[in-house]
C-alpha cells in the first residue's frame, strides 16, 4: 500500500517535471520567434530589386562603374563581358571603393585588395567579391539584386556576354 | 553620542548594512586598491543618472538618432555636458574595470575565498565592456555604422550559426531599424540591469571573503590581520573622497573636451581607415593578421577560458596579498614585458613585410589561421617551461609571468591599432 502511492506520488513528481520542461520550452520558443528579424514584404522587394543598369556600349572595356542605388558594381572586362559585384568587402562587410588608379578595389578597413573581376589579390578577404545575375536582353543590361551569390574565386563562366547574334 | 534617532544615526545604520563595523587598517592603503572599484562605482552612477537623462532626449530611429544627438548638442540646455559625461564615464569605465582587474590579479585577491568573485567581476566587466558597444552605435554617425558593420559580420565566421546570429543581432541583413532598437534596448534595460544584479552580489563576496585581501610582504604570514579601525569614519571618509575626486576630474574633463561625432552615417562609403572603438583595436589588429575564425573565435575564446580559470589553477604558495607574488615574480613578469612588446612588434612587421606583402595566394585557414596560432601557442607553452625549469619559477610566478605576457601583447596591439596604422590600415610611423 504505502510503496504504490509512494510510485504514484514520484510519477506525479516526473509529471511535474516534465510540464515545466515543455513549459519552458515553449516559452523560449516565443522569445525565439519574438526576436527573430521580420522579412520584408517579399513582391515589394523583388520589384525593386531589379536595376536597370543601362545600354550596352555605354560601359567601356575595362572600367567599373558604381551603382549607388543597387549598392554594386558593374565591371566591364577587357574582353567585353560584364560582371555585378556587390560593394561589400567579403572580410568584414566595408563598403570598398573602385580606384581606378590603382586598377583594383582596395578595401579601407582592413585593406583588402581585389582586381577588376572581384578576385583577392590581397587579403585578409577569404573570398571573392559576391556576384549579382546580370542580364542583357535587346542590349540593356538588368541586375538583380534581391541576393548576392557567394563565390570562393573568380571563373570564366560567371562573366556574361552579349550573345552574338 | 548623538541623538539615537537624528539623521547621522539613520545615516550610520543604514551603511552598515552593506559594510562591516570595522576593517583591518591595512586594506586601506591607496597602495593595495588605487580606489579603483570605487572610482568603477561612481562611474556606473553617473553613467546610470546621466543615461536616465539622455534617454528622454534621444530617439532610437535612424532617420532620428542623429538629429536627436545633434538637437541634444545644440539646443538642449547642457545637453552637450550631459553627454560628455556619459560618453566620458563610459569610456574611463572600460580602463578602469581593466585596471581594476590588473590590481586583483597582481595582488593575488582571486584565490579561496575570492574565486567566485573574480567570475562575477569579468561578468562585470563583460556587461560593461557590451554596454560601451552597443551604446557606440546609438549616434547613428559614420564611425559608429562601420564599427556595427564589421564586429557584426565577424559572427559571419562561427562556424553553423553565425549567419543567424548577426541577422538576429542586425534584425535584418545590414544595419538598419532593427539593430538600433535592438542595441538600444540592449543598452538600456538589459545591461544595466544585469550590471545591477553583478554589483551587490560582487559587493557581498568581498563581506563574504572578509573583506579585501590584506596586503602583506613576502616573508609574512598569511594569516596576520593587524589592526582594526572603525569603519565609519575611517573607510567611508577615504570612500567619500575618492568618489569627489573623480567627479571633479570627470566633470572638468567634459566641460573641456566634447564627446566625439562624426558626421552621419552613409552606408554606402567607408571611412578610411574605419577603425573599431579602442577597447576592439586590438582584437582588430589580430584580424589583419589571422583567419576571422581565430581573431575572433579561437584567439579570444582561448583567453577568455584562461582568464575564467585563473582562480582555480593549482598553486604551489599562498601569494594573495603579496604584489606580484615575490621578487623572483616581479622580475620575471618585467622580463614578460619585454619579451611580449619585442615578439609582438615583431610579429606584427614579419607579418606585414614577409607574407601579406611578400606571398600572394587566398588566405585559408591553415596559413592564416591554425599555423600562426600553433607557432603562438607553441612560443607560450615553450616560455612557461622556460620559466619552471630555466628559471625555478614556482606555478605562481609562471602564471603571472604568461599573464604579463599575453596582456601586455594585447595592449601592445591595441597600441599598433590605434596610433600606427593609418590611411587603408597601413602601418605608420606617426599617431
Amino acid at each position: 500500500m504505502e510503496k504504490e502511492s509512494y510510485s504514484r506520488r514520484s510519477f506525479l513528481n516526473k509529471l511535474w517535471v516534465a510540464l515545466g520542461v515543455v513549459a519552458f520550452a515553449e516559452v523560449v520558443a516565443v522569445a525565439i520567434s519574438f526576436f527573430k528579424p521580420q522579412k520584408a514584404e517579399p513582391a515589394a522587394d523583388e520589384l525593386d530589386a531589379i536595376v536597370i543598369a543601362g545600354a550596352v556600349d555605354s560601359f567601356e572595356p575595362g572600367t567599373v562603374s558604381a551603382f549607388v542605388q543597387g549598392k554594386f558594381y558593374l565591371a566591364r572586362l577587357d574582353d567585353g563581358g560584364f560582371l555585378a559585384m556587390s560593394r561589400n568587402c567579403t572580410h568584414l562587410s566595408c563598403s570598398v571603393p573602385w580606384i581606378s588608379k590603382e586598377n583594383k578595389f582596395i578595401c579601407p578597413c582592413h585593406s583588402s585588395e581585389f582586381d577588376i573581376k572581384g578576385e583577392v589579390i590581397n587579403p585578409p578577404a577569404p573570398r571573392a567579391l559576391d556576384l549579382y545575375p546580370v542580364a542583357i536582353e535587346n542590349n540593356i543590361l538588368s541586375v538583380d539584386t534581391s541576393k548576392p551569390r557567394r563565390r570562393s574565386v573568380f571563373e570564366p563562366n560567371q562573366v556574361v556576354y552579349v550573345k552574338k547574334t | 553620542m548623538n541623538n539615537p534617532h537624528g539623521h547621522r544615526t539613520y545615516f550610520r545604520s543604514f551603511l552598515l548594512h552593506f559594510r562591516p563595523r570595522n576593517v583591518p587598517e591595512r586594506t586601506l592603503r591607496l597602495s593595495l586598491t588605487w580606489g579603483l572599484g570605487g572610482t568603477a562605482l561612481v562611474l556606473v552612477f553617473l553613467l546610470i543618472a546621466t543615461g536616465l537623462m539622455l534617454k528622454f532626449v534621444y530617439e532610437p530611429f535612424p532617420d532620428r538618432a542623429y538629429e536627436s544627438v545633434l538637437y541634444l548638442n545644440s539646443n538642449v540646455p547642457f545637453g552637450q555636458l550631459i553627454r560628455n559625461i556619459h560618453w566620458l564615464s563610459a569610456n574611463g569605465l572600460v580602463l578602469v574595470v581593466f585596471l581594476h582587474l590588473l590590481r586583483v590579479f597582481y595582488t593575488g585577491a582571486f584565490t579561496r575565498p575570492r574565486q567566485l568573485n573574480w567570475i562575477i567581476g569579468l561578468a562585470a566587466f563583460a556587461a560593461v565592456v557590451l554596454s560601451n558597444y552597443t551604446g557606440y552605435l546609438l549616434p547613428w554617425d559614420q564611425v559608429s555604422y562601420w564599427a556595427i558593420t564589421i564586429s557584426t559580420s565577424m559572427l559571419d565566421y562561427l562556424p553553423g550559426v553565425g549567419t543567424n546570429l548577426k541577422e538576429w543581432v542586425l534584425g535584418g541583413s545590414e544595419p538598419g531599424p532593427g539593430t538600433l532598437v535592438n542595441f538600444y534596448a540592449i543598452h538600456t534595460a538589459i545591461l544595466p540591469a544585469l550590471l545591477l544584479i553583478a554589483l551587490p552580489f560582487h559587493f557581498w563576496r568581498i563581506r563574504k571573503a572578509k573583506g579585501l585581501v590584506i596586503p602583506r610582504s613576502m616573508d609574512e604570514d598569511p594569516d596576520t590581520q593587524g589592526e582594526l579601525v572603525d569603519t565609519m569614519p575611517h573607510l567611508i571618509v577615504r570612500e567619500v573622497a575618492m568618489a569627489v575626486l573623480v567627479l571633479a576630474v570627470i566633470l572638468v574633463v567634459a566641460m573641456l573636451f566634447n564627446a566625439p561625432l562624426t558626421d552621419q552615417a552613409n552606408p554606402g562609403l567607408s571611412p578610411n581607415p574605419t577603425k573599431a572603438p579602442w577597447y576592439f583595436v586590438g582584437i582588430q589588429e589580430l584580424l589583419m593578421h589571422f583567419h576571422p575564425v581565430f581573431a575572433v573565435l579561437v584567439i579570444p575564446l582561448t583567453l577568455f577560458i584562461g582568464l575564467l580559470s585563473i582562480p582555480y589553477l593549482k598553486y604551489d604558495t599562498d601569494s594573495s596579498g603579496v604584489w606580484f607574488v615575490s621578487q623572483k615574480g616581479r622580475g620575471l613578469a618585467l622580463l614578460a614585458v619585454a619579451v611580449a612588446i619585442a615578439g609582438t612588434v615583431a610579429g606584427v612587421l614579419l607579418d606585414e613585410q614577409v607574407f601579406v606583402n611578400g606571398v600572394i595566394g587566398s588566405p585559408d585557414m591553415v596559413s592564416t589561421g591554425l599555423l600562426p596560432f600553433a607557432i603562438i601557442l607553441g612560443f607560450c607553452t615553450g616560455f612557461y617551461f622556460l620559466l619552471k625549469k630555466g628559471f625555478k619559477a614556482s606555478n605562481n610566478e609562471a602564471v603571472q609571468a604568461l599573464f604579463t605576457l599575453l596582456t601586455t601583447a594585447f595592449v601592445v596591439l591595441t597600441v599598433i591599432g590605434i596610433w600606427f596604422r593609418g590611411t587603408g590600415m597601413q602601418l605608420m610611423w606617426a599617431g
